[in-house]
């Protein structure tokens, strides 16, 4: 049980490449943050900074108030689940699990009792004396767990543990992870380029590109609420259509700050139906219906401009390929952003 | 792994493309294997006039000759002597150049040149090294108190060929083992470092443990280098002496048969190697495949 603060980390490659600039994270105890971002984003070197297996070039990394800058992996009290599992292929399940504990010399009684509770926990009892070749991937992601909990660490780090599984059993795991993070209650920081994974298992959502963090809150105020263009973006699925301010100025009274000159739209606050209130209204030419089965998606594109913007109606909504349609957007669903500081302007 | 069978739509070009490699091999191989074999049961007058057919008595004489049972002690401390030697050194530099990350091809290269170096020239170089007379070596020993002269002593003279034998088997394990190091995953040796294992701890529980099929493939390799490949070393070193001491079994089949005249005993000693490399042979073929852990 710690708290995690990270003061000014910059992370310089020997090469002179800048993967994280200066970055400030606080992790309160017991809070699971996720790490989202598009590849070469700098989540997994911050993980790994985090784990000790890589040097931080500048600022200080803090576990439960001790900083541990200089410690090595070992005496910093965290545990890792790889992208791989990293299992060790030559020792049983139990061995894979006993081992962290044998190394700290813990009593073999307590080995046992440990062992035990995860292998019940996990529901791996039965495959404890199988080599971890004769597991299924889902097995191995347990295993690779298992061995996290064992230690009772201060805090686990997960390094894109899901993304090796296929659809189904990622969806069954991460909803595993989340429950197993609430009953231990440990700070955990989890690393995926998946949103939605990012969406459903954070408390707290940090958005990473370029080696810089671009917005820190709960999942869905950032859906909400995207700081930056590059939230907006990466956030939500299909993701927000972006429309050049002047071709809206005639589409109804608009009432936005100084200096906005992109507007957001979320596909699913664009209506077919006029809603009360100010609104914006759009013409669009229908060019794909896209049933997802919950809801569909339009491909439009715009009358006018010829921009194609996605709107996520209702399933069985009336509509035809290559039909008009007529878009409502109320003004208080717009996101506001300017281009040149990439910036939410409200 | 399942190899993709061809189909050769004449029956008779598939054996017509294997009779080259089938001709070497009957006539540079199984021919004179089969020689060795019917002269084993054999013996020859002195003056190559008669041969006459004498069944295991060659066999018989040999087992019960203490000159050639302790051949067989120095050939085993020998062979193991040069694969602990050779092996663990190459260990040991491959796991050092394993850590360096810039300049390792350069070292990789550079270790691997004894490799190219002809046994022979390997045992006329150390030959020199430790010559009692010119060699630097022995000008060293001397400095700490050590006096050293493989021509008089048997101790220094197996000493000698041990060095040699190592020395030029260095090179191979060394590639095995840089290729096994590096096909351990890093992310297993990140996770025993969180897991509190530290340098040596991970090496021996988790690194040497994933190298046992690289290690068990050499140990078969390094014997059958040093009992049956060093011929060449001891040859231009030592010759087998002084007073028999590092007289190895092949050493000894050259020796009695070409130029002791022997040929019978020495047919019979070939014979004997025959059967032993079969053995190491079966054994690495039967265990290799199977000891592989991933």
């Amino acid at each position: 049980m710690a708290s995690i603060d990270i003061t000014g980390v910059k992370k310089i490659y020997a090469g002179g490449v800048t993967a994280i600039h200066n970055l400030d994270l606080a992790i309160p105890d017991g809070e699971l943050v996720v790490l989202v971002g598009p590849s070469g984003c700098g989540k997994s070197t911050l993980l790994r900074m985090i784990a000790g297996l890589e040097a931080i070039s500048e600022g200080t990394i803090a576990i439960d108030g001790t900083v541990v800058n200089a410690k090595e992996p070992a005496e910093r009290d965290i545990a890792m689940v790889f992208q791989n599992y990293a299992l060790y292929p030559h020792m049983t399940v139990r061995g894979n699990l006993e081992y962290g504990l044998k190394n700290r010399g813990t009593p073999r009684d307590e080995i046992d009792r440990r062992v035990n509770e995860a292998a019940r926990i996990l529901e791996i009892a039965p495959f404890l004396d199988r080599r971890p070749r004769q597991l299924s991937g889902g097995q191995r992601q347990r295993v690779a767990m298992g061995r996290a909990i064992v230690r009772q660490p201060k805090a686990f780090l997960f390094d894109e543990p899901l993304s090796n599984l296929d659809a189904k059993l990622r969806g069954q795991m991460r909803i595993e992870i989340k429950r197993l993070q609430r009953n231990l209650a440990t700070t955990s920081v989890y690393v995926t380029h998946d949103q939605l994974e990012a969406m459903t298992l954070a408390d707290r959502l940090v958005v990473m590109n370029a080696g810089r963090i671009e917005q820190v809150g709960a999942p869905l105020a950032l859906y909400e609420r995207p700081a930056t263009l590059f939230v907006a973006g990466f956030i939500g699925s299909p993701p927000m259509n972006l429309i050049e301010i002047d071709y809206l100025r005639d589409k109804g009274a608009l009432t936005l700050p100084e200096g906005t000159d992109l507007v957001g739209i979320r596909p699913d606050t664009i209506q077919l139906t006029q809603p009360e209130g100010p609104h914006l209204v759009m013409h669009a030419t229908v060019e794909l219906y896209e049933p997802i089965g919950g809801e569909s998606h339009l491909h439009m594109r715009l009358e006018g401009s010829g921009q194609l913007i996605v709107a996520a109606v209702p399933a069985r909504t009336a509509v035809t390929e290559g039909a008009k349609a007529v878009l409502y957007v109320s003004m208080s669903d717009l996101h506001p952003f300017n281009k040149e500081t990439g910036r939410r302007t409200d | 792994m399942q190899a993709k069978r061809t189909v050769f739509p004449n029956k008779g070009l598939p054996y017509l493309l294997l009779v080259p490699q089938l001709a070497v091999t009957l006539i540079f191989f199984i021919w004179p294997a089969l020689q060795a074999v019917k002269s084993s049961f054999e013996r020859e007058d002195p003056f190559g006039f008669k041969t006459t057919f004498v069944w295991f008595e060659n066999y018989r004489r040999l087992f019960i000759d203490p000159l050639y049972l302790s051949t067989v002690s120095k050939t085993a401390i020998f062979a193991v002597s040069v694969t602990a030697l050779s092996m663990s050194l190459s260990l040991i530099l491959a796991v050092a150049v394993n850590r360096v990350l810039r300049t390792n091809r350069l070292y990789t290269t550079l270790l691997v040149w004894p490799y190219a170096v002809a046994p022979v020239v390997v045992g006329i170089l150390w030959w020199f090294m430790f010559n009692p007379t010119i060699g630097i070596a022995p000008y060293m020993l001397r400095a700490v108190g050590i006096s050293w002269n493989h021509r008089v002593d048997g101790v220094d003279a197996m000493v000698l060929i041990i060095i040699a034998a190592s020395w030029k088997q260095i090179s191979y394990n060394f590639l095995f083992f840089v290729a096994g190091l590096q096909s351990v995953p890093q992310s297993l040796i990140e996770a025993a470092a969180i897991d509190g294992a530290g340098p040596f701890k991970r090496f021996w529980t988790i690194v040497f443990p994933l190298l046992a099929p690289t290690t068990f493939f050499l140990l078969i390799v390094n014997i059958n280098y040093a009992m049956f490949d060093t011929f060449g070393i001891i040859d231009a070193t030592t010759q087998g002496g002084p007073a028999q001491a590092t007289n190895t079994l092949v050493y000894k089949v050259y020796t009695d048969g070409f130029i002791g005249l022997n040929i019978g005993s020495s047919s019979a000693q070939s014979v004997v190697l025959m059967i032993i490399v079969i053995a190491l042979t079966a054994i690495q073929f039967r265990y290799v495949e199977r000891r592989i852990q991933y």
